[in-house]
Parts: structure tokens; sequence; C-alpha cells
């Protein structure tokens, strides 16, 4: 079965050398890098507040406050990690301020006795892709990764949509690598558990579950 | 191995980061376990349907707004600290 690959390497050099002209004052190099991550910071924003006017303010305060930080970032990640970092943390306090989360704890030992398993699984079939289209689509996957919960919204989105790294992922979540790792693995398993219930039901044909 | 043992390094699997012995024994269990290769598989479906989904693409016209806003808070903020740019 083939692996995943990640989704946007950008040459780190070319990055770097904008960052240093930004840094030295050229706010034509700093709007090269808010042109270069502008949607990603959007999508993570949007994702984590689901709301569109906080994820327009956490575009720009995120992107001003690197601005006016630029002289601390020391450039040992690259910048668009530590971009994310500001942002993920001004769109996690917007989050705060709509609506406080039930505290539950999100590290816990990934639970897979066998006893969990489902008995029956069955196949996508035909592709969900075909079974729906690009609107419908769109609400379910919009509404399947709403339902989960902020810790674990947040990494399966930097990690399989922003395609970042486990230890890029890590850095700007200021999580230990082992917490990513099992919040993705149940991040995925839920995702994929919610969606499911939408593309398995019409292939079945039965309506009723 | 166990169905469990599978989903435990599923994450890992998927995102081929696996040593050599540990991706052959998982191979070995996908095999003959009808559901685990399900689970697998609808599994990666999902990441890539995310991935591919382009849920909250920035339209162009927005783009341009918060951009220009963004670059005149910047010049702002130059003017009333010329020592931190």
């Amino acid at each position: 079965m083939s692996t995943i690959q990640p989704n946007i390497e950008q040459p780190v050099s070319e990055e770097m050398a904008l960052v240093r002209r930004a840094k030295r004052g050229d706010d034509q190099a700093f709007e090269e890098l808010v042109r270069r991550y502008d949607r990603n910071v959007f999508r993570i924003a949007q994702h984590i507040t689901q709301n569109r006017e906080d994820a327009e303010d956490v575009v720009q305060e995120a992107f001003l406050k690197a601005y006016g930080n630029l002289a601390k970032f020391q450039e040992q990640s690259k910048f668009y990690t530590w971009l994310v970092r500001i942002a993920v943390n001004e769109a996690l306090m917007k989050l705060r301020r709509r609506k406080p989360e039930r505290t539950v704890s999100l590290d816990e030992e990934v639970k897979t006795e066998d006893d969990s398993l489902p008995r029956e699984v069955a196949d996508w079939s035909p592709n969900p892709e075909q079974m729906y289209n690009q609107a419908e689509l769109r609400d379910i996957l919009t509404r399947t990764i709403q339902g989960l919960p902020s810790g674990f919204r947040t990494v399966f989105v930097l990690r399989d949509v922003e395609g970042l790294s486990t230890e890029e992922t890590a850095d700007a979540l200021e999580l230990s690598i082992p917490a990513v790792k099992s919040r993705l693995l149940r991040a995925r398993l839920q995702l994929r558990e919610r969606l499911n219930r939408f593309f398995q039901k019409k292939a079945s044909g039965d309506g009723d579950q | 191995m166990k169905c469990s043992e599978f989903l435990n390094e599923l994450t890992n699997y998927l995102d081929g980061a696996l040593d050599a012995r540990t991706k052959s024994e998982l191979d070995d269990h996908l095999a003959w376990c009808h559901n685990c290769y399900v689970v697998c598989d609808t599994t990666r479906k999902t990441i890539e349907i995310y991935r591919d989904s382009e849920l909250y693409e920035l339209p162009d016209d927005l783009r341009v707004r918060l951009r220009s806003a963004i670059m005149s808070k910047c010049a702002e903020h130059k003017k009333s600290n010329p020592s931190t740019t």
C-alpha cells in the first residue's frame, strides 16, 4: 500500500534569503513571504477557529506579529514553521475566547484493543468523489472535521493538510513528538470512522445506518 | 501480529516511517486481515480526500484586501518602532 507523501516542500535557502532581506527592512521581501503563505495561514486559522472573521483576523495578526518579531527569529527552523506557530497561538486564543472547550486529556495512550475493532468493515466504493458532488463533499468534510476536538483537528491539519513533518508539527504546537503521533493516529481514525457513515451508507444503499 | 498492534503502527505505516522488518510484518498482516486492510485503505483515503479538498480557500479579492491591510499595518509599525525592523 502506498505511503502518504508531504504536501509541500519549499526550498529553504530561497525562503531564508527573503527572510534576511525582510530583516534588513525590505518590505517587498516581507510582502513576498505574505504572498507565499497567506493561503496556508488562512486555512489553518479557519480550521482551528471555525469562523471566517476570526480567520481573517488571525492572518493579519500573525503576519504583523511575525513582522514585529523578525529580529527575534533565530533561523533555526523554517520561517514557515515559525509563522505557523504564531498563527496557531493566535487562532487558539480566538477559539478559547469564543467557546471554552471541555478539558479532556488528548494524550492518553491510544486504546486499540482487538475488542474495540469494527467486526465488519466495508470499503468505500465507489470513491467518495463519485458518490457526491463537490459542494456536498465539501459540506461533509467540513462538518466532519469540525466535530473533532481542537487538539486533534490542529495536529491533523498541520500534518496531513498542510504537509508539515512530525517534527515541525511538534515544534509549531510545542508538543512532544509522541504526543503529535498519538493525536495524529486518533484524529485520522476518528475522521475515518465519521466519514465511513457517509461513504459506506450510500454504497450499501440501505440508508438507515 | 494482532489487529491492535497493527492499528498502533498505522500512522507510521502510512507515513512510511518504519524500518524494513516492521513494515514487512505489517504487510504480512494486511495480506490476510481484510478488516485491517480496509481500515488502512480508507484511512489513507481520508487523508488524501482532506488534502485534495480545497476547504477554506482564500478568495482572491479577500486575499488582496488582507495583504494590503497587513502591509499598511507593517508600515505603521515601522514608523512607530524604527529600530525593531
